[in-house]
């Protein structure tokens, strides 16, 4: 029977499956080069792949600990990226001079969802399954 | 398998395959758009002024985007050289240029010059050749690329004044402007018959050809 925990953790690992090929996509198929804060953002969602994977089986609540310190890096990198498309923070501010401006939008669909955008929503849904994930198997482990 | 491990395996071998149609897809509709712009706009091509070996009657045109200055450029030459000489008579060979390196634009107007004295070829295989020398990313010496031209028995000094020719500079632009327009962001972009290659790589530049030789 798959329990609730499982079925959290399991959304939480399609979500950073979706990212990942899809931050890959942008860059290798459509050949959008990436800037150095979507590298940061990179860095932190791609081992969720492979971390959260592997606490589903057997599934696993040490997984929790593991995954959300990166999950956490990864969404305060795509926050400051938000706020630097959003001019809350000015371009000139941001740590990156070279190739690639933090600020240049590459997708603009209905007006505001760019690939930052798309970077907090997906960092924001693992870290928000994560602690669903959590509570569940808390929950299912002390009925038991 | 328990049902849980199917539904990952299923789930991860779904999105993988979306990946790679996504890409096809988008692949495909990337070199029909190429092709739409090349045939609306067939004059920015291949330009008057364009450097190029063989006559214009021939059934197969290779238009390259190149970068004296870049490695894969200088890598591909050779080899671009050989498919030409292997196909001697049968296709026309284009030269443009897609100016992406700090030093490209020197180097084009020394070409440039050097085309003025009849020796444009010698010089860009020269420049191709002694690329890791002058054009090392690292630590690029863009003045040494004088201490060559001499083998070729070029006159320096005149083309020290006629790569500053005002002309020149106009074609840059011109070739810049024609990149942008067919979308050449990487060099070398090649198009056979006005088609892009698509994907990139010697064997589908050849496969191309043989497709454009054989139509």
């Amino acid at each position: 029977m798959t329990s609730k925990s499982f079925n959290y953790l399991f959304l939480g690992w399609v979500v950073s499956v979706i990212a990942t090929l899809g931050s890959l996509f942008f860059s290798e198929v459509i050949g959008y080069a990436p800037c150095s804060l979507c590298w940061y953002q990179r860095i932190f969602m791609y081992p969720l792949v492979l971390v959260l994977a592997k606490g589903l089986f057997p599934l696993d609540q040490k997984v929790y600990g593991f995954s959300l310190p990166l999950a956490l890096v990864g969404w305060v990198f795509a926050l400051y990226h938000n706020l630097l498309h959003w001019n809350i923070i000015p371009e000139n501010a941001a740590p990156c001079r070279q190739g690639v401006a933090c600020s240049t939008v590459y997708i603009d669909w209905l007006g505001f969802v760019t690939i930052p955008l798309l970077s907090l929503v997906a960092f924001s849904m693992v870290i928000i399954l994560l602690f669903l994930f959590n509570r569940n198997f808390t929950r299912e482990n002390s009925n038991v | 398998m328990s049902n849980q491990k199917k539904l990952v395996a299923v789930t991860a071998i779904v999105l993988i395959a979306v990946f790679f149609v996504a890409t096809y897809l988008f692949k495909d509709a990337k070199v029909k758009e190429t092709e739409k712009l090349v045939s609306n706009n067939r004059a920015s091509l291949i330009r008057d002024y364009s450097p190029s070996q063989g006559s214009a009657m021939l059934k197969v045109t290779l238009v390259e985007f190149l970068d004296p200055e870049c490695e894969s450029c200088a890598f591909f030459h050779p080899l671009v050289k050989e498919i030409l000489s292997r196909y001697e008579g049968r296709i026309r060979y284009v030269v443009r240029y897609a100016p992406f390196h700090p030093n490209s634009k020197f180097v084009i107007k020394i070409l440039s010059a050097a085309r003025l004295q009849n020796q444009y070829w010698e010089t860009l295989d020269l420049l191709f050749k002694k690329l890791p020398e002058w054009g090392s990313h690292h630590n690029p010496q863009p003045q040494l690329v004088w201490t060559y031209l001499p083998e070729l028995g070029l006159d320096i000094e005149r083309i020290k004044v006629d790569m500053n020719d005002e002309g020149i500079m106009k074609m840059i632009d011109q070739e810049i402007e024609d990149g942008n327009t067919f979308g050449v962001r990487q060099t070398p972009t090649f198009f056979v018959n006005g088609r892009p290659l698509r994907s990139f790589g010697l064997q589908q530049l050849e496969d191309a050809i043989k497709d454009a030789l054989a139509e």
